[in-house]
């Protein structure tokens, strides 16, 4: 590395939860002009380690130096003084203000009292040119696309003075076009003489953009190493602490009779906005169609619609022949239609119930749980016992709140649920997201093997590779239709991304 | 046996303890403070409570109004509302018992006239938060701000009933009520003390409150939509219906308080210039009972000592009795801010988790 002090050294930073060290005694340097990828499973601190050098926590023991001095950051606004910018996952905006308003807020330029907007938007223009970053000044959050906001907070940082960003999983919202213009951001930022700092689980990216990874596994650091000089099979096995395969093992399919029809479904939103627009598709029993699309474009409607959780206006909704449209979520579920949602804490669980309770969350009012009115505990524990044990959830015991288990824990809990009732239609939003490796394979796996059981399974997510590896047929979802419909095996992440963004059809009905 | 044992195994009792032992100290501190003698004031109030079997009697009567709304606020509160309408339910409650208790007296014999004053006293409580539960389930509005305007319409709703129908001629009260809850077998034990029946239906009412929610497949489906109603209506349950539902029992429980202080302690109804405050108390009865049923009688015994007692200390000791509301006030701030009292316990914590890990 050069002769020059690196601009972040962090030095033997350790930090204590109660009953857990998040950080153990991590080191790591930041050189100048360096895109220095930061991987990880969840939990692993990745996240509590930039929060130390944001200043939202303080270390328990180690030291922090900038260009080489030693420095204390209690708090964000000593970070950014520090030319530390941070552009968070969720972004921080003020959605009615406008894109320049965002950027300044809390460091107008002022003419006398009044805050100068002109030199503003003048400044934001400069900054724009400067590091290619497009944005419209004048236009309001809420009417540019996920990808612009993102430009704003990382202008907003640059704005600050940001020598050093982080970027906390910034692709997770992105399309695969998008993913391709902010790698090209990073790369013009670390050109103007910027360093960054790059968290995320995506081993693709790491091994496109970074020149150094550092893996952490349990609070520790695993290894650090030169992107050029490693493969992503080596920064799995080095993230999750064993071999991983990346391709989902899988037999051809047995396809059977039809089970999920939906035709020309349209439903409106309380603002009158069609969110879904005269939607076709078909499920079949022993498949796995994959739903394909950016988020927002009517997955989360599709599967309130059909989980009878939405009315819908016109169309029909048909499983195993039996019309289901403007049922009740209960009577739905009747139709043996399992759901695993897409929202776990919100959707998925009552987390201050216990793990047992949560087990029966759609049974409970049938024999043998529920007799003559009272809940019959005994047989209920039993149940949890047994899928916990089926299912290997990890959790101290069944009187543990769902709260106090891990994401992949509460995930493979509501999964045991769903697969426990014994479905002929298996919906899985986003079953993965926010998993780490281990778990995802496991996920994936039980929907294979519910697929190869001969039930249905539509599958809904954002990320592509799982779109690719598990689905048998894809449909691509935009602005609430089907916009076309492939099979895995004859196309390519960019034709997805291309039908994803709306700017090709392509395939399977006629009527789209 | 073993269950007993985990209930004082866990902390759950520890914090409200402690936090009852700093309200007094609190107190203690004021009282000081303000130049008096806290140990005379509290043991004048002791001794205003237990003193007498008289006095005695009128605190268990002054404790069973607050056990009923207390439950009240407990309820909706594990059903994921906050029914600050206890007050006008318990109004609506007193309206019906003297209604019904006063309209039927000749018509019907005395062991019909009180149970069906009673129960019809429970159903239009119920009701009357019911109102502000179906404007939840079918219309989204806050029931916070429903039951607080409710308040304002019993309040006036029962004094219009009253001075139309019921009012004793020249008085600003009602009729006598013939109906009535009172246990006079026990008035030569305690020296004829107002006590009456509603004590042991409101401790049934505790009784039913458990088995309900934690037994029972409505109970599951109320704590469910409590706790997050987004995941009970995912998993088929009706929210709009588990809303009302709740609200209605926590009324009824409301309107039985109303019940028990007409047909038990007054024998009659008064045109109420203001609101008479059971059903606020309630709610800091419910915050001290940490919306537990066991937790909420406790907490109402507590609640109705301090309060009949605190008359002993301004004439045992001198001492203004409005300073018993220092002393309730910081226990429930310090059940509130149960950080203050977790890091007094502090130094006795650790030691005892360090234990439980060996």
């Amino acid at each position: 590395m050069s002769a020059a002090a690196p601009v972040v050294e962090l030095k033997q930073i350790t930090k204590r939860f109660p009953g857990i060290v998040a950080n153990d005694s991590i080191s790591l340097t930041l050189e100048k002009g360096e895109i220095h990828a930061l991987l990880g499973e969840n939990g692993a601190g990745k996240s509590t380690l930039m929060n130390i050098v944001f200043g939202l926590y303080q270390p328990d023991e180690g030291s922090i130096e900038i260009g080489g001095k030693p420095v204390i950051i209690d708090n964000p606004n000593k970070a950014i003084e520090l030319g530390i910018g941070m552009v968070h996952q969720h972004f921080k905006l003020v959605e009615p203000f406008t894109v320049t308003e965002n950027i300044v807020l809390g460091m107008e330029p002022k003419k006398g009292l009044k805050i100068d907007y002109k030199s503003a938007a003048e400044q934001v223009r400069k900054l724009s040119e400067q590091y290619g970053l497009q944005v419209n000044p004048n236009a309001k959050i809420h009417d540019i696309s996920v990808g612009m906001q993102q430009r704003v907070e990382i202008m907003k940082t640059l704005y600050r003075g940001a020598d050093i960003l982080i970027f906390d999983e910034p692709t997770a919202v992105l399309t695969p076009q998008e993913i391709t213009e902010l790698m090209a951001i990073m790369k013009r930022l670390v050109a103007e003489g910027k360093s960054i700092i790059l968290i995320t689980h995506k081993l693709k990216e790491i091994m496109e953009i970074s020149d150094r990874v550092t893996i952490i596994r349990r609070g520790k650091v695993i290894d650090t190493v030169k992107t050029a000089g490693t493969n992503p099979n080596e920064l799995a096995e080095k993230m999750v602490g064993r071999g991983v395969t990346f391709k989902v093992d899988k037999q051809n399919p047995h396809i059977g009779s039809s089970v999920l029809k939906l035709t020309n479904v349209s439903s409106k939103s309380k603002e009158g906005v069609a969110v879904l627009n005269g939607l076709s598709f078909e499920v079949k029993a022993g498949e796995i169609l994959g739903i394909a699309g950016v988020d927002g474009n009517g997955q989360s409607e599709l599967i309130q619609a059909i989980t009878g959780l939405r009315k819908i206006d016109s169309g029909s909704i048909t499983v195993s022949g039996k019309e289901i449209a403007n049922l009740s979520p209960r009577k739905v579920s009747e139709m043996n239609v399992s759901h695993i949602p897409e929202d776990r804490h919100k959707h998925g669980l009552v987390l201050d119930f216990t793990v047992s309770e949560n087990m029966v969350l759609e049974t409970y009012y049938k024999s043998p749980y529920n007799q003559n009115g009272f809940l019959n505990k005994e047989i209920i524990d039993q149940h949890a016992e047994d899928l916990v044990k089926q299912f290997d959830v990890r959790t101290p015991s069944i009187e543990n709140k769902a709260r106090s288990l891990s994401g992949g824990n509460q995930q493979k809990a509501i999964i045991a649920r769903e697969i426990d009732k014994n479905p002929t239609l298996l919906i899985a939003a986003q079953p993965t997201r926010g998993l780490d490796v281990g778990a995802i394979e496991f996920v994936q796996k039980q929907l294979i093997a519910q697929r190869d059981q001969g039930k249905a399974v539509l599958l809904i997510s954002f990320e592509l590779d799982e779109i690719m590896n598990v689905s048998d047929r894809i449909a691509v979802i935009y602005e609430g239709q089907i916009v076309g419909e492939v099979f895995p095996q004859d196309t390519n992440d960019q034709e997805l991304g291309l039908m994803m963004a709306g700017s090709l059809k392509r395939g399977g009905h006629a009527d789209v | 046996m073993s269950k007993l044992r985990k209930i004082f195994a866990t902390d759950s009792y520890i914090v409200p303890l402690v936090a009852i032992v700093m309200g007094f100290l609190v107190g203690a501190i004021v009282m000081l403070v303000g130049g008096y003698d806290p140990i005379a004031a509290y043991s004048a109030l002791f001794k205003r409570v237990f003193g007498s079997p008289y006095d005695f009697g009128e605190a268990i009567r002054e404790m069973t109004p607050l056990m009923f709304t207390g439950l009240a606020v407990a309820f909706a509160f594990r059903s994921g509302m906050f029914n600050i309408g206890a007050d006008g339910q318990v109004l609506i409650g007193m309206t019906a018992a003297s209604v019904v208790g006063i309209k039927f007296a000749g018509a019907l014999p005395n062991f019909v006239l009180v149970p069906l004053a009673v129960i019809i006293a429970g159903v239009c409580g119920g009701l009357w938060a019911g109102i502000a539960g179906y404007l939840k389930a079918k219309r989204g509005i806050n029931e916070v701000i429903t039951t607080i305007m409710l308040n304002w319409v019993a309040l006036f709703l029962s004094n219009y009933i009253v001075r139309s129908f019921l009012l004793l001629q020249g008085q600003n009260r009602s009729e006598d009520i013939p109906a009535s809850l009172s246990m006079t077998f026990l008035n030569s034990v305690f020296d004829n003390a107002r006590l009456h029946w509603g004590t042991a239906i409101a401790l049934a009412a505790a009784v039913f409150f458990y088995v309900y929610l934690w037994k029972t497949k409505q109970g599951y489906e109320m704590r469910a939509v409590g706790l997050n109603p987004h995941a009970a209506e995912y998993a088929g349950m009706n929210v709009g219906r588990n809303v009302i539902k709740a609200m209605f029992i926590s009324g009824v429980f409301a309107g039985l308080a109303g019940a028990g202080e007409v047909l038990g302690v007054f024998h009659y109804q008064s045109v109420f210039a203001a609101s008479p405050g059971y059903g606020f108390d309630g709610i800091a009865v419910a915050l001290l009972g940490l919306t537990h049923p066991l937790g909420v009688i406790l907490a109402a015994i507590l609640y109705g000592t301090l309060t009949y007692g605190s008359a002993g200390m301004s004439f045992g000791a001198d001492v203004p009795p409005e300073l018993i509301r220092i002393v309730i006030g910081s226990i429930i701030f310090f059940i509130a801010a149960q950080g203050i009292v977790r890091w007094v316990l502090k130094p006795f914590y650790f030691k005892r988790k360090k234990e439980k890990v060996l």
